[in-house]
């Protein structure tokens, strides 16, 4: 387990623990920001050296852990290319917003096993850094008017199995995107790009 | 070939261009009535080139389409060179495809949704201005489409100054004067009917829809006044008592007030035998506009005299000359345009002629000149808008245009051009919206300049009932 190792050295396992529960949270962080679910769901806690607030109702919480899980384990085989949050509304079905985590895995580490140095430190400020963007990116974003539900999509590579419980889907798309690049994990093995579509709207 | 020509006579001349048919190119044909000729395709049994018979849009259509055709077919009609190409491509990029290509996954039971009667409270925490509840500030400047919505051919319409020609009622329904003919066109349906041609008596020199909207009151040329009833399109009476043409003609309740060239303006109530009411007199020439109130207290009436006069309702039922309330003789040309504005009492708006070009505001109350602006051009008729307070204009030399201009500041909003002679006659549409435009260039053309019907369909609701109300009266006619 990455605990029993020294703090600097980031084994593959670790890495993807440490990917897997930061996408779990910037998930959380989205839900709250965007107001998709009432604010009385959520709870505060202490993590990354900042307040988050995470969603306690249990459906949404067991989604989204179900969900990290898998991704965790698909972190460890390098399977997986992209993670996105959709944002669409109920009641048009239109996509209104992706939250884009485009995943980089490193092939060495992940054929040979060698294990990389990265100050845990260091991932923390980077992470602090995406989560921030999110709580600051309510002041660009249009306004969700309407009622909304959030998916969660996985981009993996063809050659994996696909687990029980999980289907296929489309894109989910959207026209005439705004796109907006946010900040970057790097944990040494896994490298995450955080970006954030939105429909774009002419007001007026 | 000796009866190849073909002497148009009129009768066939009419034929050519159909009284308010859809013109669907928004220019007007080009060219009055008159000069109108189709040129004719000959026919013989041998082939002679001539250029005027010849379609060389068709024709280079013709050439162009089919090659583009082909290669459209050509693509669509092989898959297996598609087959082909996809698999070409994917063995020159092997390598980058395997990378790329990914599968997208997602778990099968969703989220639940959030809970019934949840409101996104996040649009309050960022948009502090807006009041909650309020979805969407009012927009402070509207679109106004520059373009004018529909066109259609008026073939014959007077290109005189002094008529009013057009009117739209109550039903929804458009009367238009094309020379010795009303034709009523329905804006419901777009139908068109003939209520009446007068060839000894024309030509029509004015409509007016009661208020109503059943009956039409028709001015002639031959001094006459006739009332019409639109629904079973016949002739109810005829009320004498002009000696030249009736220009302009205007409803307060079951009074009709007509104007002529003979400078008087008479009252008639139509529904006794001996119509005439009341007689006034005080123009000097042709009295070319004519508008009631809204409140039907108050008369406007223009000249050819470059007066104004404002009349009393009372005095002006009494038998014999009346005395007029004010005489406003600040205008330097014909005052043709009137128009009382619907949401200020005693508020009158006027527009002068070629020499005045000036829209001129009235407090009829006291008869004071409340503002006045140069508009550069003829001003041929005055509406208001009955949702915003904006006025629309019609001019004359040099643009033709319509002029939507803000009230009181009188910023001008917008300028739609598209007439190509002066702009005669304006009419509004029963629920406000929509503008008819008669010109010059024998067109009729539909704006959309007071906004979209959206917003204010119950109070437009109320108003028919209201009118409906104050005309049972007239319903009694005979």
């Amino acid at each position: 387990m990455a605990s029993n190792v020294t703090r600097d050295v980031i084994t593959l396992k670790g890495s993807a623990a440490i990917v897997s529960e930061f996408l779990n949270y910037s998930v959380n962080s989205i839900l709250y920001q965007r107001g998709i679910y009432p604010a009385d769901d959520f709870t505060m806690v202490k993590k990354y050296g900042m307040s988050l607030l995470v969603c306690q109702q249990e459906q949404v919480k067991g989604f989204i852990d179900t969900n990290t899980k898998q991704i965790a384990t698909w972190l460890e085989t390098g399977n997986i290319q992209r993670v996105v949050m959709v944002i669409a509304s109920i009641a048009t079905k239109e996509v209104l917003e992706r939250w884009n985590f485009i995943i980089e895995s490193d092939q060495e580490v992940l054929e040979k096993g060698v294990a990389r140095e990265k100050s845990d430190k260091d991932i923390r400020t980077e992470i602090q850094g995406i989560i921030r963007q999110i709580v600051s990116s309510v002041t660009f974003l249009p306004n969700i008017e309407d009622a909304c539900t959030f998916d969660l999509l996985a981009y993996t590579s063809v050659e994996s199995e696909v687990p029980a419980n999980w289907g296929e889907s489309d894109a989910q798309l959207i026209h005439n995107p705004q796109n907006v690049k946010l900040r970057t994990v790097d944990t040494a093995v896994h490298k995450v790009e955080a970006m954030v579509s939105y429909k774009f709207t002419e007001e007026f | 070939m000796a009866n190849v020509v073909h002497t148009p006579t009129k009768s066939d001349g009419r034929s050519d261009r159909y009284p308010l048919k859809e013109q669907l190119s928004p220019e007007p044909l080009g060219r009055k009535t008159p000069r109108s000729k189709t040129p004719k395709r000959q026919k013989s049994d041998r082939f002679i080139t001539d250029r005027s018979a010849m379609d060389f849009n068709i024709a280079n259509y013709m050439l162009g389409g089919v090659k583009e055709n082909s290669m459209n077919n050509g693509a669509v009609h092989s898959p297996s060179k598609e087959e082909y190409k996809k698999q070409l491509a994917e063995n020159l990029l092997r390598v980058d495809n395997n990378q790329r290509q990914s599968r997208i996954l997602a778990f099968k039971s969703k989220p639940p949704p959030p809970p019934e009667g949840f409101e996104n409270d996040r649009k309050f925490l960022y948009s502090q201005n807006v009041a909650p509840g309020q979805a969407k500030p009012r927009a402070l400047f509207r679109h106004i489409p520059q373009t004018a919505e529909r066109t259609l051919d008026a073939p014959d319409l007077l290109d005189d100054y002094y008529l009013n020609l057009l009117d739209w009622s109550a039903n929804n329904v458009l009367a238009v004067a094309l020379a010795n003919t009303v034709y009523l066109w329905d804006a419901t349906s777009s139908s068109i009917a003939e209520l009446l041609t007068a060839d000894e008596d024309g030509p029509v020199t004015s409509v007016q829809w009661a208020p109503d909207g059943r009956y039409l009151a028709v001015g002639l040329n031959n001094a006459d006044v006739q009332l019409w009833d639109s629904q079973e399109l016949r002739q109810l009476r005829s009320l004498k008592g002009h000696s030249a043409r009736v220009g302009s003609l205007a409803w307060n309740g079951p009074v009709l007030t007509t104007g002529s060239r003979d400078t008087l303006i008479i009252n008639h109530d139509v529904r006794i035998r001996d119509h005439v009411i009341g007689t006034m007199e005080a123009h000097e020439q042709e009295v070319c506009g004519l508008k009631w109130s809204p409140s039907g207290q108050q008369l406007a009436s223009g000249g050819n005299d470059n007066l104004l006069h404002i009349w009393d309702a009372a005095a002006a039922s009494t038998q014999g000359p009346s005395p007029y309330l004010h005489r406003l003789d600040d205008h330097k040309a014909a005052v043709k345009a009137l128009a009382w504005c619907p949401f200020q009492s005693n508020l009158l708006a006027s527009g002068g002629g070629t020499a005045d070009r000036c829209i001129k505001f009235w407090n009829t109350h006291t008869g004071a000149c409340l503002n006045s602006i140069d508009t550069e051009s003829q001003v041929c008729a005055l509406q208001w808008s009955k949702h915003e307070r904006e006025l629309l204009s019609s001019h004359g030399f040099s643009q033709n245009q319509l002029c939507l201009w803000k009230y009181p500041s009188m910023v001008k909003m917008a300028e739609l051009t598209g007439h190509t002679s002066r702009v005669l006659h304006l009419a509004q549409s029963p629920d406000g919206y929509t503008i008819a435009s008669a010109a010059g260039d024998e067109t009729l053309r539909f704006w959309k300049v007071f906004g979209n019907p959206e917003t204010s369909k119950a109070s437009s609701k109320a108003k028919g009932k209201e009118v409906g109300s104050v005309l049972n009266s007239l319903t009694r006619i005979r």
